[in-house]
């Protein structure tokens, strides 16, 4: 157990290494002086203006000591200011990040929970043009792309309810009604490809654990189906259904990057693409480094509940 | 043989016929398209379905057919070619480390893991932004994207392959790694890139309207879906058709690969056939 653990560790220190690194080499990949093009088009570029955006990027240092320097600063939550604003990058990423995350959190809620009931109905209807029906359905919910459902969904709702408020986005904390009723439209979209696959796994891991012995055993001792469905063979099914959830919410916070445009919400999205028209290559880093940290950081929590939940991992 | 089961498999067969004319649409855009992509028309603006176009008109006047056949061109090309790259590097990573073990093993797919640890839009992203928008920084953002994918996908059934009896005979008469490695490895393999390939080609297409979509990928006015579909959102209660069609567009591309790639899946694994 402990083995598995430190392996895994050392892993996951790894890959965060490796991400900081490539992170750190995109600013000095870009083609041409990055300094002249953040500099941009509107100031007059003087040798005074790129000697001194270069210290304060700190492009006139060694590459080895600007990265220590950089993932150091990192590490302690400090990703210097915003190159325009002036503002802190860590604070900035900090207002858009929580759109995101409650856009990812309710489209896999969405997904997640929808998804046990529906594969169970797919795995027990079997057979015949019910069959290809939902595979086809499956797959037809899998590359509908969500952006494009979201506006179709603004189309149709603005036709049939006006009044609903469905663009923009209002805290949380101020208005919880008015948030989940913006935040109703968008979730679905980026839920339904969610559902689509996760229903999917769960029709095949049912269609497994419902030829295992052990559900032979149950139903011989006289369970009713239900029982032998939802409390033996899907306990059974869910194990790779975790695993898979994880793997999602990467999927997810790209998905809702671009769903957020469709319906105006100031999130991660906004932030990053507003950070590429402005050239505001700190905060593109920071904000790729500290989402990936993330999501490498919850895909590792998932593995270790795995470990704790499946005493087969374990060994 | 192929026939056979060809025949047998309904699904299969959709699937390829779909995918086929969305194929011919693509390559044949020149010569089927009603109009010239480019052709401006300021009195035809913004116009529903009518005899004369087709699917409507955008907000320049020109015909959504005509771009969405175009737009399946840039797309495709695109696609075909990161996903072909991703394969090519892919691929040969994930064989020559199954093959040669050890420390180059090692190094090659940690590196791969470091890759595959970023959410696929948010590298994309990264990579656009140190190369600028266009439509090739978006296929080479793709393509970075999914070779982790391919080499992990391909160096575990050819870590297999390479304790199997008949690599060890090519070794013992002498044949050169490179020709075990491309010659006996990789054709047995070939269904299982056959199969990714095609579920990658229809995901890639909706990464890329995606990144289309949000500005990074092809820039106006060459035709693109997901331009489209961002170009028609301003006009939505004018006029939703442009959007509408070009979404649609993308969907049945995408789908049509999705729906190969499954259907491949069930004809060519051995474990699965049987099963429904």
């Amino acid at each position: 157990m402990n083995r598995v653990l430190l392996t895994r560790l050392f892993d996951l220190v790894v890959v965060l290494f490796g991400v900081s690194v490539i992170v750190f080499l995109m600013i000095r990949l870009i083609p041409g002086d990055a300094v002249a093009i953040m500099l941009g088009a509107n100031t007059e570029i003087t040798p005074e203006r790129m000697a001194e955006l270069n210290r304060r990027v700190g492009l006139d240092r060694p590459v080895i000591e600007q990265y220590l320097v950089w993932a150091g600063a990192a590490l302690r939550g400090d990703f210097g200011t915003s190159l325009w604003t002036g503002r802190p990058v860590a604070g900035e990423i900090l207002i858009h990040l929580w759109p995101t995350l409650e856009l990812t959190f309710l489209a896999l809620l969405i997904g997640a929970v929808l998804s046990v009931p529906v594969g169970c109905l797919m795995a027990q209807t079997r057979g015949g043009a019910a069959d290809v029906a939902m595979r086809v359905g499956a797959i037809a919910g899998l590359t509908i792309p969500s952006f494009w459902l979201g506006i179709v969904m603004i189309i149709v709702l603005a036709s049939i309810a006006p009044g609903f408020a469905s663009l923009g986005y209002v805290p949380f904390s101020e208005d919880p009604l008015g948030n989940l009723q913006r935040m109703l439209l968008p979730s679905i979209a980026l839920a339904l490809p969610i559902l689509a696959n996760l229903s999917r796994l769960v029709r095949s891991a049912m269609l497994d654990a419902l030829g295992q012995d052990y559900v032979r055993t149950a139903r011989a001792k006289g369970l009713s189906e239900r029982r032998v469905v939802y409390k033996h063979a899907l306990r059974n099914a869910l194990i790779p259904f975790l695993t898979s959830v994880g793997i999602m919410t990467g999927y997810l916070l790209g998905g809702a990057i671009v769903v957020e445009q469709v319906f105006a919400i100031p999130g991660l999205g906004r932030l990053i693409l507003g950070a590429i028209a402005e050239r505001n290559y700190p905060l593109i880093q920071a904000t790729i480094l500290v989402v990936t940290a993330g999501f490498v950081l919850v895909n590792f929590l998932v593995d270790m509940l795995y470990m704790l939940v499946d005493p087969r991992v374990r060994a | 043989m192929i026939w056979s089961r060809l025949r047998r498999n309904k699904l299969l067969t959709f699937a390829l016929v779909l995918v086929a004319i969305q194929l011919i649409l693509a390559v044949g855009a020149p010569w089927i398209a009603p109009y010239d992509p480019m052709a401006q028309s300021v009195a035809r603006r913004l116009r529903g379905p009518t005899m004369l176009n087709w699917l409507g008109t955008d907000q320049l006047g020109r015909d959504v057919l005509t771009r969405i056949l175009y737009g399946y061109r840039t797309s495709l090309i695109a696609c075909v070619i990161a996903v072909g790259v991703a394969l090519f590097a892919g691929g040969t990573l994930g064989l020559v480390s199954a093959y040669y073990r050890g420390w180059l093993d090692r190094i090659v797919m940690r590196l791969m893991d470091v890759l595959f640890a970023f959410p696929v839009m948010l590298l994309a992203i990264g990579i656009i932004a140190v190369l600028g928008p266009h439509t090739y920084s978006a296929a080479a953002a793709i393509a970075v994207v999914y070779t982790p994918i391919f080499a992990r996908l391909l160096r575990g059934p050819a870590l297999v392959l390479c304790e199997s009896e008949y690599v060890a005979g090519a070794k013992a008469i002498g044949a050169s790694d490179s020709r075990i490695i491309f010659m006996h490895i990789l054709p047995n393999l070939a269904s299982v890139i056959l199969v990714q390939t095609s579920l990658l080609l229809s995901a890639a297409i909706l990464v890329e309207a995606s990144l289309s979509f949000l500005g990074l990928g092809t820039q106006p006015p060459t035709p693109s879906l997901g331009l489209m579909l961002s170009e028609g959102r301003n006009f939505l209660l004018l006029s939703p058709w442009s959007a509408i069609f070009a979404g649609f567009g993308i969907l049945f591309l995408s789908f049509g690969f999705n729906l190969l790639g499954d259907a491949l899946r069930d004809t060519l694994d051995p474990r699965l056939r049987g099963q429904s």
